[in-house]
């Protein structure tokens, strides 16, 4: 790891207590979701991470503590590091302090993740649904989503899938 | 060659007004300015210096629905933008026709899931399918050729 | 229009100002279908006569679902969706992708294949400029233009045509190097290209740069200052014509970028002009590592393009023809693909319109267990109904154009 990365982590871990995954020289930190926001603004006021470069979000279902891991991903200029940031979600607290007052960029990302994940960031804004269409169900992104794969017609079962299409019932 | 040796002296020429019709169709078909996703860069490739679709008599790509008679598909057709194409092609005036560009429009290509309509024939009728992922400027020219082919060949019916 | 009616502004509410409530401003609709929208983006825009009080995108008109469709594919294959993310810059997001898988296996690639990545990223990148000015111009009603880049951008997809047999979704990067290696005719293409091109982007700036019309709809309109834009997370040009430098070519060089000698231009006025200037820029800048590029695949003739490691890379065509053991290796490995570890990379790259990131995550399996691309544009265009206020409805079409956003690479 980076020496001035090494410095950001320590001061993470101290005052916030996060644990730390090291991976081909990124740093994973993790911290928790009702320290998300303070880690957000230490970082970028005192290490100059002016860049919040990704937010998303990761499925591990059928696990549920955590069910997802929201990620963070911030990028110093000034420094020229990056570093990960992120937070466990459990499946029955779907909820993460917005980041929407530190980056104005986490606005879109956020409802990028309530869009495909379903979870809430609290205080946003304009939570709405971003990508998909309003008024769909379920979130597309999770792994209990299926694909949504129409099978292909061949002509050996050309009959059988066309029973299931929405024409056949009409 | 030309319409002056048909002519002869009589300055009259005798043809199926059916025929007349279509030749008059075919060429000036307006296709409608409306480009989705990859394809519709292969589209604006056809249409500029290089591939250069006002051969066909398609000079104009009309951006409103209203003013033209063509409506090419160009890309892939999310659940989102569905009843938006269904609209659109509402608002054009008959005759009208659709060609749908690309794997994409034509069956969904390669995205089978979710988001993605699996062919725009789900929610408008298509006349003719151009296959490529993009098709190539030249594949697009050959569908629009195909369809002028068809037209061509329509038949006055009495409306049932 | 009407259709603001019928979707009912009660969903916008709280974004529209109070006048629009009491039906002092008005709303207008501008999309899905719109010639200067690029593609099927839709704005919500709430005028006072013709001021715009508020720009708010809708955007997810071309939502395609790839990173779930990713998921579903091994990783070699789910790498031809990447192409159709970002359709201007196709090599580029293979770039990144294949970046993105050779950093999660630890898989190292051949420095001829790194020049040709190179090479040919670059004349992508000035491909994508290309359908940048023509639209550009086309929106500002200098429809020369647009003829004028789409005629040069035929002979950069001639030239992609000639390494990968296709104009647009190339797929040409493979995770350990490039497909095969370039043909011998495309040194003297790539030549001709260099010798023919600048002159032409000398043509496009006697056309346009002191146009006096286009500088009356250009300067000073959209002005984006640096701490805006990146607290935005805008990257790329239109970032540096901000007055902030920063091209991660530069920064974090990677594939070799700190052996070529460029600059990157950087305008401080962050306006609709500087944004164009510093695309113009660009131009001539690719064609320099075009050309250093060219000379060091010179040297390097001969050598492998694609990485030997087998358990990554699939055994070359012509040893399959003579050994069983290779045919059996080739069909398993397209077949099952490889396992990756259990664990997340992120890596990003420069593409034409900004960072351009991949978060992969493996899960041991062959399969990828997230990927997420964060494309530059969909941040790019999240600042537009700051820098859109105050201005005409005009001047929108003019900003929306110069921060140059593809709607493939918004909505994914
Ligand atoms: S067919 Fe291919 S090029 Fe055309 S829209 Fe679909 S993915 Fe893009």
């Amino acid at each position: 790891m980076d020496k001035k990365l090494e410095k950001i982590v320590q001061a993470l871990q101290e005052q916030f207590g996060s644990s730390v995954e090291e991976f081909r020289n990124e740093a994973h930190v993790f911290v928790k979701a009702e320290q998300i926001v303070d880690a957000l603004t230490l970082l970028r006021d005192k290490f100059e991470f002016e860049l919040l470069s990704a937010l998303t979000a990761s499925d591990y279902y059928p696990q549920e503590t955590p069910r997802f891991h929201v990620i963070y991903q911030l990028s110093s200029l000034a420094q020229n590091i990056t570093l990960q940031l992120r937070v466990p979600v459990n499946s029955d607290q779907l909820k993460v302090p917005t980041a929407t007052r530190v980056y104005d960029t986490a606005n879109w990302r956020e409802r990028e993740v309530f869009d495909m994940f379903g979870v809430v960031f609290e205080g946003h804004p304009d939570a709405r649904r971003i990508l998909n269409p309003e008024g769909m169900d379920g979130h597309p992104l999770r792994k209990d989503f299926p694909l949504g794969y129409e099978e292909p017609q061949f002509t050996f079962n050309y009959d059988d899938i066309d029973l299931k299409k929405i024409y056949a019932k009409e | 060659m030309g319409i002056e040796q048909k002519l002869g002296d009589m300055g009259i020429v005798t043809t199926k007004l059916e025929e007349l019709v279509n030749w008059s169709r075919t060429n000036a078909m307006w296709p409608m300015l409306f480009g989705l996703a990859c394809c519709a860069i292969e589209m604006m490739a056809a249409q500029a210096s290089h591939y250069d679709m006002s051969r066909f008599g398609m000079e104009l790509m009309r951006a409103s629905p209203r003013q033209s008679d063509l409506m090419i598909v160009a890309g892939r057709v999310s659940r989102k933008m569905a009843p938006v194409v269904r609209r659109l092609y509402d608002q054009m005036p008959e005759p009208k026709w659709a060609i749908a560009m690309g794997d994409c429009a034509s069956c969904g290509g390669v995205f089978n899931n979710y988001a993605i309509l699996q062919g725009v024939d789900e929610i408008i009728p298509v006349d003719v399918y151009v296959a490529g992922c993009p098709p190539r400027p030249e594949a697009l020219i050959h569908g629009i050729v195909t369809l002028y082919e068809k037209v061509k060949a329509d038949k006055f019916v009495t409306p049932t | 229009m009407a259709q603001i009616e019928e979707v009912g502004y009660e969903q916008y509410k709280h974004l529209v100002s109070e006048r629009a409530l009491t039906g002092e401003t008005m709303l207008l609709n501008m999309g899905p279908q719109h010639p200067s929208t690029h593609g099927v983006l839709r704005l919500l825009l709430e005028l006072d006569g013709e001021t715009i009080v508020n720009a708010i995108p809708d955007i997810g008109y071309l939502h395609t679902g790839v990173e779930k469709n990713m998921e579903a594919k091994t990783f070699l294959k789910a790498e031809v969706m990447t192409d159709r993310l970002d359709y201007m810059n196709t090599t580029g997001n293979n770039l990144a992708y294949c970046m993105a898988v050779e950093k999660l296996v630890d898989l190292d690639v051949p420095e001829r294949a790194q020049v040709i990545r190179v090479i040919v990223t670059e004349l992508q990148r000035i491909a994508s400029h290309l359908v940048f000015m023509g639209a550009f111009g086309l929106d500002l009603a200098a429809m020369s233009m647009f003829l004028y880049c789409f005629r040069e951008r035929e002979h950069v997809l001639d030239i992609l045509e000639m390494c990968s047999g296709q104009r647009m979704m190339t797929t040409y990067f493979r995770p350990g190097g490039v497909w095969r290696d370039v043909p011998v005719e495309f040194e003297s293409a790539v030549r001709s290209f260099i010798q023919m091109f600048p002159k032409r982007v000398d043509e496009y700036e006697a056309l346009l740069t002191k146009n006096p019309i286009l500088l009356d709809r250009l300067v000073g309109i959209g002005i984006l200052d640096g701490k805006t834009a990146l607290s935005h997370g805008v990257t790329g040009p239109t970032l540096r014509a901000s007055g902030i430098n920063w091209d991660l070519r530069k920064a974090r060089p990677y594939i070799g970028y700190e052996q070529y000698d460029f600059n990157v231009p950087v305008r401080t006025e962050g306006d609709t002009f500087a944004r164009y200037i510093v695309h113009i820029e660009e131009f001539r800048e690719s064609l320099k590592i075009v050309e250093q590029g060219l000379e060091k695949l010179k040297k390097l003739s001969g050598q492998p393009v694609l990485s030997d490691n087998r358990k990554f890379v699939p055994p070359p065509r012509a040893e399959i023809g003579v050994s069983m053991e290779a045919l059996i290796h080739h069909f398993k490995f397209w077949t099952e693909g490889f396992p990756a570890p259990k664990n997340s990379i992120y890596n990003a790259v420069e593409s034409p319109r900004g960072e351009l990131g991949v978060y992969l995550e493996g899960d041991g399996g062959p399969k990828p267990h997230r990927v997420h691309m964060r494309t530059p544009s969909f941040d790019n265009l999240s600042v537009i109904n700051k820098i859109t206020q105050g201005h005409l409805v005009a001047d929108l079409v003019a900003i929306l154009a110069s921060i140059d956003i593809v709607l493939g690479d918004i909505d994914r």
